[in-house]
């Protein structure tokens, strides 16, 4: 296999962002055991604005570098903003990743996503 | 400091192979010619054929050099059924690649295939096997021992049922993980063909053999010169095979102690294991199995993330993890003994060599527990698991 990057390397070694927030306004939980990797996001939002994010993830060395990387991109930005936020722009931001690992970094597109969404459907039910 | 727990996967050269192979390195002569550098390189040629041979049991003309263990899987499986018209074959649901992939192949051209089922630590049951024979088999292979969780199959039961069952019926063996890890031969344990390998026993890569039982047929895969009975031809590796020689010689000096000190310092990784961490479940067999193997499943952690954390560590060690196989597929091996997809994930495989000592298991059992509980932090899974 590929080498992983040394930017995935520093991720790996040093997760940023590692746990869950147990009065998160919005949880996005993708991935099942049989594919290999099951993340979950966690979102604090205030006026619009991802305050904080962290992540909870099973999987390999990829899998936790694009959860980390992904909880650091949507750090202080608007809901607008983050949605935007695809997995490509997670492996750019990790220097690329192994052709067989880029399902990791949709995993993490996937993932926030979800959590954008629940908080959205939370909103509603308000 | 580096451990190196990954000798399923290879093993260092043995220093006394190094220096067989540089002492060789200077017979350069193709071993078919008739002058006098063609006889220097023939006779390292014959005398590792010698020594291998002692090895298994067999006698030098019924072993031919190949390049590998895949290599001579193919030439065996293949090589005999394009003499023979009968389409029904045998083999394991835990056969490594080199047979399963083999036998896929065959099954998409024609061939019937039974996939055996195997127990819950991987053992091929000789009864259902005896069910599984048909007056159309031609042929079955079933390993001697599994390189992913180590289990030892009962080759020698096998094989009688087979001979009961019927005479024409041949039986090959990939005995590349077995070799020199368990008592290997090939009258005793009644197999018609079995493949070995040299760099799973501190030999050079690039140099395997597959013992051919006299009598039994095989016509060749690879078409060209009159080299190894015209199995395998093509210009003979004689520096490399005279490594493997010299790996199996060493190998068999004091082997049942070799192994005695490998399944010591096993048992004690294991029981560290067990003592120190929570959650796991150990895969294979408990007795019957190779004295260097050990699998274990850490519940709710993934095996590439463990192996890159021990790699940083300075361990080097395997998983049957999907994540580094790029197939995106567990380990067929702990699938077939049941194990779910998470625990399959979450496997790993320590497999210990000759030159492993005590200082270094007991550095793996002090770095192994934090990597593990470090992870599970990490892990979404964990918390449920606490909650039941």
């Amino acid at each position: 296999m590929e080498q992983y990057s040394e930017k995935v390397m520093e991720h790996f070694r040093n997760p940023k962002n590692v746990g869950e927030i147990p009065d998160a306004d919005g949880v996005g939980r993708v991935g099942n055991p049989t594919c290999g990797d099951i993340m979950e996001l966690y979102i604090k939002v205030d006026k619009g604005i991802i305050k904080d994010a962290r992540f909870k993830t099973f999987g390999c060395g990829a899998a936790i570098a694009s959860s980390s990387m992904v909880t650091e991109l949507v750090k202080g930005k608007t809901l607008e903003e983050a949605e935007k936020i695809s997995n490509k722009a997670v492996i750019e931001a990790l220097d690329g990743l192994p052709p067989v690992k880029r399902h990791c970094s949709v995993l993490a597109e996937e993932a926030l996503k979800k959590a954008i969404e629940d908080y959205k459907n939370r909103q509603k039910d308000v | 400091m580096r451990v190196y727990l990954d000798n399923n996967a290879t093993t260092p050269l043995a220093e006394e192979v190094k220096k067989e192979m540089a002492d060789s390195a200077g017979i350069f002569g193709n071993a078919s010619s008739m002058h006098k550098d063609g006889m220097l390189s023939r006779n390292l040629l014959e005398k590792a054929r010698q020594k291998v041979s002692s090895g298994l049991g067999c006698s030098p003309d019924e072993l031919i050099f190949t390049g590998c263990g895949t290599e001579s899987d193919n030439i065996a499986i293949q090589g005999f059924l394009r003499g023979t018209d009968k389409k029904h074959i045998i083999t394991s649901k835990i056969e490594h690649p080199a047979v399963l992939n083999v036998f896929k192949y065959l099954h998409n051209n024609g061939y019937e295939v039974t996939y055996l089922d195997v127990d819950e630590y991987g053992a091929v049951d000789p009864e259902l096997l005896a069910g599984a024979l048909r007056k159309d088999t031609a042929l079955v292979s079933i390993m001697t021992a599994n390189n992913e969780i180590g289990t030892i199959q009962p080759v020698k039961e096998i094989s009688e049922r087979i001979r009961e069952y019927s005479k024409d019926i041949v039986f090959h063996t990939d005995a590349v993980q077995g070799f020199g890890k368990t008592d290997i031969d090939v009258k005793k344990m009644g197999v018609d063909m079995m493949s070995v390998s040299a760099h799973k026993i501190n030999g050079p890569k690039g140099v395997g053999a597959l013992f051919i039982r006299k009598g039994v047929k095989i016509k060749p895969v690879f078409i060209g010169g009159h080299h190894e009975r015209g199995l395998r031809p093509g210009t003979e590796n004689v520096q490399g095979i005279a490594g493997f020689g010299k790996a199996v010689e060493i190998a068999m000096a004091g082997m049942k102690e070799k192994n005695e000190k490998t399944g010591r310092l096993r048992d004690k990784l294991k029981e560290g294991i067990i003592r120190s961490i929570p959650n796991i479940k150990i895969n294979g067999h408990p007795e019957t199995v190779l004295p260097n193997t050990l699998n274990v499943s850490f519940r709710d952690v993934e095996g590439e993330s463990i192996i890159m954390m021990l790699d940083m560590e300075g361990i080097s060690v395997s998983t049957g993890s999907a994540c580094t196989s790029g197939t995106l597929e567990a380990s067929h091996v702990l699938l077939s003994i049941g194990l779910d997809h998470a625990s399959a994930q979450g496997s790993v495989r320590f497999s210990l060599g000759v030159y492993n000592n005590e200082q270094e298991i007991g550095y793996v059992l002090e770095k192994l527990p934090g990597i593990i509980s470090r992870l599970r932090d990490m892990s979404p899974l964990a918390k449920k698991s606490e909650c039941k």
